[in-house]
């Protein structure tokens, strides 16, 4: 037992998601001849970016002790800002949707830090609000773009690997260095593990707070946009239930909701687990709605698994 | 002990009588708050006022409220439910679709077992297994959704013959002229209310919420404890799905998709705090009603119905905000 | 090696001071915190700070850190008037508080914690692995720490995290450290470490201020000794100069004496019997006798699995081997309700999480774990409860505006009362304390000791676990030593030496390997 213990956790530890990935992996190339092929394989790649974008943003606010419920919410108005201002000019379009994200994410890092309530309370409200917004907007209509240059980038590749999978590893790729050697990474860590030690050592917790904010925010905003440049349009409806899968995708990576534990490399593991499991059933022909349950119950074992590998069992008292 | 207390009195009087506005503000704000808005809807609605479109309101709003009864009892024992949405549309979906096979009798039963099995669910897994509530219950929303979605394979439900069976009394009934969803959100809320306060039971889920490890060591049964919470929680789910089903006699798959956020924005806008511990079902029921008649409100002024979704984001942080200010005596943190 | 043999004192050192608090005065809503309070400290000295809990000393260190801000008076610091906005500001001054509450991160690295809030870093705010890695080592080294820089925090134990929390201090060339009860979680194999850091820091000319409720530290380390009494200045002695009762009248305004006469005297039959219980890796073949009327001590030091044996009867822990008996037939709790049910009664070792329920008011912690006997099928009864809290609340002389009030409120000792009187309403057979003094000012002390000893003679069978040794050889009629999971020794608490008790807690004597335990 102690030595299956040692496997998951200290310095050089696996990540278990990342067997989970394998096995899954393993698993869908004997089930499914198309599952291995190049086409698939950025095909998941392209399919997760979206999840896999705000995931990115997501993991940073949760390791920040804070959660954001609003992403959803945040992307679909990013979508139809990006469709719907094209009158204006591509560029404009696009800047005022990426604008939108980070806007309404300083909004919601600004209340969390000034006001100090509760960050689910306060993104709970502003995924109820938000969709207002996007519905005056667009007035309960769906957009579609006139622009093919728009519609074309969600479909373009470079070399064998679409723009979007690049996007995507991209952003991962920097975000992990971000998390992982800036002031600004170490100190999210800090503020999420021991707020009022990190308040004490003059670490200034509510900038670093609406950063993350700030981040997220424009992470969905991004997928937001590549989702509608991939659709070539946008509903009003875009992004409904994303923050459930995100914040799905980030506990199977192993961040903590408590704050002050999590990695990008966990994210992309939790993330990349969905896509392959959507995918693979699908080419397995399982109808979509399986996914949710085998969704739900991976979810569910995650947390028992990690409970028991965690307590110490002679600490603990019997409750 | 009354002679010490006013020797010290005067040197404190003007702060007191300060506090005691703000005490009575904070602790009844939320009902002030509720009065002043329908008194400025009714400036600018004559209708709003009228008997009929109060108990409109009232009977739209018993939905929400049935459920919010029973996800404040979760959060007062220190949980949340998230899966309540799900289990709505799984209760739902559920009793209307057996109503034609098995009758409605067998059908109700069928129901409230099976949600109460999903709720055993829940509380086996948050209580009995001591898993973090948020995750567990967000698991089960997507494993209930599913399971939904299996069951009917997509495709949506319904009663054919609506005029003809007692079933339609839940929905569409009324009792002394009152509707019966609102009839059985007020009996439910009183009922549990009356349970969480002046029960045993119910000061040992305050004490859990309040703190978890100390309720151990007084000899509370904690797991226990949590996991009838998540009980009373499916069974108000299963009411709630016994209005709606009746009437709509018809369900689509997705209906109750994000109840849950509306039934917490209710429970946290009547001033119940997530954290466990704290709060009220009058309370609930009262958050409930403003988010029932902001909606029929501005419906009424002639805004579109998602305006309601926007003036919401604004108040239920607000509502947060003032109720955290007050405590700290002062408007904003003070971290940088 | 023992600090309670070195009660010498010292000499006071004869310097400028090199901090100096004058007229500091601070009020929060409704109270004041403090009035007009002086102190100050001389480089290289140690000054130690008494005072009852509440009396001010935790507040007057926050405003010398930097946490709270004075409304009147001046910190001098070095000749120059100083204003600290924030506990960093301060720190940089040459001021550090460590603190009582553990403010590390866990799930970082030594480092990290010790740096926390001042990493280096290299252009592109990236930190500078190698710079702390070398600062971080240098730090470690100067106190001879036997933990690595990239140890996660999480890991160590309470003695070596609260290393950390001193290398903290060292970052920024500290003036002024001041320890707020530092050995509060320290076992005595780990104090002398501290003391000798203490040591140190003074040699190197930095003025320590000293907060503990324990006299014979006090008298060990100090120069001189302030106290305080209700936010309110009393005084300054040197400490080679005066005594423990004059510092106990300073501090409570009267002089206090341990009553070891009135123990009681007359036992009834076996309550609790424990025949080789254990607990894997936490204690072994643990055997005692409780009887009615009696009050055994439990004597050990911090981690030598007291605490577990007590949680073991309450049904909080299942024992592998071994069995417990009540009143003569073997029980087997499953939970804590059992026990609960069965008669027994814990008043655990840590109040505000274990004991008490702190956003409740004080009528409902009372009535909490007899709520059956307040109510009828189910529903409460509000006049018994009432009843239930005014008979407890006089007869312990609880201190509190009303039964409506938040025990959050109230002060530690009448909050450990209100946990005292939730068990008495239960009335119990046995009656296990844990540490049932700790933290709490000398005045209610004295009254908890007075009423253990009452309620021994009304025929309650009491086990009282504690690490201070003049708790239990003022209360017991046995004692029961433990070391390292296992009963080392059994006294008679009337004729036991002090040098005995310390030597079968500390090992010393015993022939069994600690090892055996832990493996």
């Amino acid at each position: 037992m102690t030595s299956i213990k040692g496997f998951f956790r200290g310095k050089a530890a696996i990540q278990p998601i990342w067997l989970f990935v394998i096995a899954i992996f393993i698993f869908f190339s004997f089930m499914s001849e198309y599952f291995l092929s190049l086409g698939n394989i950025t095909n998941i790649l392209v399919q997760t970016s979206t999840i896999g974008l705000i995931a990115l943003g997501m993991t940073y606010v949760m390791i920040n002790g804070n959660i954001d419920l609003s992403v959803g919410a945040i992307l679909g108005l990013a979508a139809s800002l990006a469709v719907g201002l094209q009158d204006h000019g591509l560029t404009i379009a696009i800047i005022a949707a990426l604008a939108s994200g980070m806007l309404l994410g300083a909004l919601n890092g600004l209340v969390v830090w000034k006001t100090g309530v509760n960050a689910f309370i306060v993104t709970l409200g502003a995924m109820l609000g938000i969709r207002g917004l996007i519905f005056l907007y667009t007035g309960e209509q769906s957009f579609y773009s006139m622009n093919f240059a728009f519609a074309d980038f969600g479909a373009s590749t470079i070399g064998p690997i679409p723009v979007l999978a690049i996007i995507f590893l991209l952003c991962t790729l920097v975000m992990h260095l971000v998390l992982t050697r800036t002031g600004h990474g170490r100190n999210t860590f800090a503020v999420g593990g021991n707020p009022e030690a990190s308040i004490d050592a003059g670490i200034r917790l509510g900038r670093h707070m609406m950063i993350n904010f700030i981040i997220v925010g424009f992470f969905a905003a991004l997928a937001g946009v590549l989702l509608a440049s991939q659709m070539g349009a946008a509903t009003p409806n875009l992004g409904r239930d994303y923050e459930l899968w995100t914040i799905t995708a980030v506990v199977l990576g192993g961040t903590k909701l408590t704050g002050g534990y999590g990695s990008i490399t966990g994210t992309l593991g939790g993330v990349l687990a969905i896509g392959i499991l959507r995918n693979g059933m699908n080419l397995m022909q399982v109808p979509a709605f399986y996914v949710l349950v085998v969704l739900g119950v991976i979810l569910i074992s995650v947390l028992i698994i990690d409970k028991k590998l965690n307590v110490p069992s002679t600490k603990e008292v019997r409750i | 002990m009354a002679s010490a207390e006013q020797t010290k009195q005067p040197v404190l009087k003007g702060r007191v009588s300060r506090a005691g506005i703000l005490g009575f503000l904070s602790a009844q704000g939320i009902l002030v708050f509720f009065l002043l808005s329908m008194f400025v809807f009714s400036l600018f609605s004559e209708q709003f006022l009228s008997q009929s479109n109060i108990m409109t309101v009232v009977r739209q709003a018993s939905i929400i409220g049935i459920i919010a009864v029973g996800v404040t009892v979760v959060i007062i024992g220190g949980n949340l439910d998230l899966s309540v949405g799900s289990m709505l549309s799984f209760a739902t979906v559920l009793v209307v679709d057996l109503h034609d096979k098995i009758g409605p009798m067998n059908a109700i039963l069928v129901m409230f077992a099976l949600t109460l099995l999903l709720g055993a669910v829940n509380g086996f897994l948050v209580g009995l297994m001591r898993l973090n509530s948020l995750i567990v219950t967000l698991a089960m929303l997507s494993v209930i959704q599913g399971l939904v979605l299996i069951y009917s394979g997509g495709q949506n439900v319904d009663i054919a013959n609506q005029g003809g069976t007692w079933f339609a009394f839940f929905g569409r009934g009324y009792v002394l002229g009152i509707a019966v969803p609102v009839l059985l959100f007020g009996l439910l809320a009183i009922l549990v209310q009356c349970l969480m306060s002046y029960t045993g039971y119910g000061r040992r889920i305050f004490a859990v919420g309040g703190n978890p490890m100390a309720a151990v060591y007084s000899g509370i049964r904690k797991n226990w404890c949590v996991f009838s919470t998540y009980l009373i929680s499916a069974f108000c789910v299963a009411c709630a799905a016994l209005v709606l089903g009746s009437r709509v006699m018809g369900s689509q798959n997705n209906v109750g998709q994000g109840y849950e956020l509306l039934v917490l924005a209710g429970i946290i806008l009547g001033g119940t705090s997530l954290l466990g511990g704290a709060g009220s079902i009058w309370k609930t029921v009262i958050g409930v009603l403003i988010l029932g008649f902001i909606q029929n409100g501005l419906l009424l002024m002639g805004y579109p119905y998602y305006t309601q979704w926007i003036v919401t984001w604004v108040i239920i942080i607000l509502a947060v905000w003032l109720d955290l200010a007050n405590k700290r005596k002062r408007l904003l943190t003070t971290h940088s | 090696m023992n600090p309670v043999q070195a009660i010498t004192g010292r000499q006071p050192i004869d310097a400028e001071p090199i901090l100096k608090l004058e007229g500091i005065t601070k009020r929060f809503p409704g109270v004041v915190a403090l009035n007009k309070v002086d102190f100050d400290v001389r480089p290289g000295e140690v000054h130690a700070l008494l005072g009852e809990n509440g009396a001010g000393k935790s507040t007057l260190m926050k405003v010398l850190a930097g946490k709270h801000q004075a409304n009147e008076g001046r910190i001098i610091l070095g000749g120059e008037e100083m204003e600290f906005e924030n506990p960093k500001h301060a720190k940089r001054a040459g001021v550090v508080l460590i603190h009582q509450e553990q403010s590390l991160v866990p799930e970082m690295t030594v480092a990290e914690n010790i740096y926390l809030g001042s990493l280096p870093k290299k252009w592109g705010n990236r930190v500078d692995w190698r710079r702390l890695r070398e600062d971080t080592n240098r730090i470690l080294e100067t106190l001879k720490c036997s933990f690595q820089h990239d140890d996660l925090v999480g890991s160590l134990s309470i003695a070596k995290k609260q290393m950390v929390e001193i290398a903290r201090a060292l970052v920024f060339t500290p003036r002024v450290v001041v320890f707020d009860e530092p050995t509060a979680s320290l076992t005595d194999h780990e104090k002398p470490v501290l003391y000798d850091v203490i040591q140190s820091l003074c040699e190197q000319g930095v003025g320590i201020v000293y907060i503990s409720h324990r006299m014979d530290e006090i008298f060990h380390l100090s120069h001189r000794i302030s106290v305080l009494r209700d936010g309110e200045y009393t005084g300054t002695v040197n400490t080679c100069s005066t005594n423990e009762d004059e510092v106990t009248r300073m501090m409570i305004g009267r002089s206090l004496e341990l009553d070891h006469a009135s123990k009681p005297s007359e036992f009834g039959e076996n309550m609790l019997e424990l025949r080789n219980l254990s607990v894997k890796r936490l204690f072994t073949d643990v055997s005692l006798n409780v009887r009615r009327g009696e009050i055994i001590g439990m004597y050990g030091l911090v981690g030598a699995g007291r605490s577990e044996v007590a949680e073991t009867i309450f049904g909080l822990r299942s024992p592998s081997g071994g069995e417990i008996l009540l009143d003569g037939e073997v029980v087997n709790f499953r939970n804590s309700h059992d026990a609960v049910v069965a008669g027994i009664a814990l008043v655990p070792e840590d109040r505000k999480d274990q004991g008490l329920i702190l956003g409740m008011n004080c009528r409902d912690n009372m009535t909490l774990a007899g709520l059956k006997t307040v109510s009828t099928m189910g529903f409460m009864k509000r006049a018994d409860e009432r009843a239930v809290y005014d008979k407890y609340h006089q007869a312990m002389k609880i201190k509190t505006p009303s039964w409506r009030q938040k025990v959050g409120n109230l002060s530690g000792g009448n909050q450990q009362k209100i946990v005292i009187g939730k068990w008495l309403h239960t009335h119990p057979k046995l009656l296990i304390l844990d540490e049932p003094t700790r933290g709490i000012d000398v005045g209610s002390k004295a009254e908890i000791h007075a009423l253990v000893k009452d309620l021994a003679k009304s025929g309650y069978a009491v086990l009282v676990i504690s690490s201070e040794m003049p708790e239990v050889l003022g209360l017991s009629n046995r004692i029961i030593a433990m070391y390292d999971g296992r009963v080392t020794a059994e006294f008679d608490g009337d004729s036991v030496s002090e040098d005995e008790l310390v030597q079968a807690i500390t090992g010393m004597g015993t022939p069994t390997p600690a090892a055996a335990v832990i493996g």
